[in-house]
C-alpha cells in the first residue's frame, strides 16, 4: 500500500497540481477542491482510483479527491447488491469517517478555542 | 481600485491596463515547488501514521480510515491554535487538497461563527465552505451509480 518515497511524490504532485489550478485559472479554491473531488470520483468509477493508492497510499488517499472516489466506491459496491436503493444507502459507508471526525473535531475545537486575527 | 493620479492625464480604462501590466506575476514556481515539498511532507506524515495502524493490527486496506481521521485531528487543532493559516501562507495548495483544507474549512467556519452561537452559527454555518464539496462529490457518485446500475 505505498511507499514513502512514492506517497511523497504522488501527494506533492497532486498539492502541485491545485496550486497550478489557484495560480492560473480564474476558478476560487473552492471550485478548484469540488473539481478534485469530482475528478476522484470519476476515476474512482472507471476504477483507476484504487489502483493510485495501491501505488501511492497516503500520497493518494489524503488528497480529497480521494472523497469523491470513496462515495463513488460506497454507493456502487452498494447498488451491485441493491439496485438502484444501494446509491442511498451506501454513498456515505466509506466516508462516514472523515465527515464525522470533522464535524466533532470542529466542534470540539470551537468550544475551546476562539477565533484569532 | 486606486483613483487615477490626476497629474497622470489618462482614462481610467488606460490607468487599469497600466496597472495590470506593472504587476508583478506571481511567483508561479517557487508557490508550485512549496505546494509539492509541503503536500508531500503531509502524505509522508499520513503514510507513517497509516503504517502505525498497520502496525497496531488494521488491515491495510483499513488503515486509510483512522488515519484521515488522526490528519483531520491535527488540521482542527492547528487551525484552533492559529498556525494553520501560518502555514498555509506557505504551503499554499499544498495544505488545500489534503484533507487539511477540508478539516480546516469546517472548523474554520466553526469558530468563525461562534459567536452568532452553538445552533445559528457552529451548527448552521460549520459547512458553509466545506458543503460545496460534499455536495458535488455526492452528484458525481450518483451519477456513477446511475451509469453503472443501467449499464
Amino acid at each position: 500500500m505505498g511507499s514513502y518515497l512514492t506517497a511523497f511524490l504522488v501527494g506533492g504532485l497532486f498539492c502541485l497540481i491545485g496550486q497550478l489550478l489557484f495560480d492560473l485559472t480564474p476558478f476560487t479554491p473552492g471550485h478548484i477542491l469540488s473539481g478534485f473531488v469530482v475528478a476522484g470520483g470519476i476515476l474512482g468509477g472507471l476504477g483507476l482510483y484504487d489502483r493510485l493508492i495501491q501505488f501511492a497510499g497516503a500520497g493518494a488517499s489524503l488528497p480529497i479527491s480521494s472523497f469523491g472516489n470513496a462515495l463513488v466506491k460506497g454507493a456502487l459496491s452498494e447498488a451491485s447488491r441493491h439496485g438502484l436503493i444501494g446509491i442511498l444507502t451506501g454513498m456515505f459507508e466509506l466516508t462516514s469517517t472523515g465527515i464525522t471526525a470533522a464535524i466533532l473535531f470542529a466542534f470540539l475545537t470551537a468550544l475551546i478555542f476562539n477565533p484569532r486575527g | 481600485m486606486a483613483a487615477v493620479p490626476e497629474e497622470l492625464n489618462i482614462t481610467p480604462e488606460e490607468y487599469r491596463e497600466l496597472v495590470k501590466k506593472e504587476r508583478p506575476a506571481p511567483p508561479l514556481w517557487r508557490n508550485a515547488l512549496c505546494a509539492f515539498a509541503s503536500g508531500g511532507a503531509i502524505s509522508l506524515l499520513g503514510q507513517a501514521i497509516q503504517n502505525g495502524f498497520i502496525a497496531l493490527g488494521f488491515k491495510p486496506e483499513d488503515a486509510s480510515n483512522p488515519t484521515v481521521a488522526v490528519v483531520i485531528l491535527l488540521a482542527s487543532l492547528l487551525t484552533g491554535l492559529g498556525l494553520f493559516d501560518r502555514l498555509a501562507r506557505f504551503a499554499g495548495a499544498g495544505m488545500a487538497v489534503p484533507v487539511t483544507g477540508f478539516a480546516n474549512s469546517v472548523t474554520s467556519a466553526a469558530l468563525e461563527f461562534k459567536k452568532e452561537g452553538l445552533v445559528l452559527g457552529v451548527g448552521a454555518k460549520m459547512f458553509s465552505l466545506a458543503g460545496t464539496v460534499i455536495l458535488f462529490g455526492v452528484i458525481t457518485a450518483f451519477v456513477a451509480g446511475l451509469i453503472s446500475a443501467i449499464f
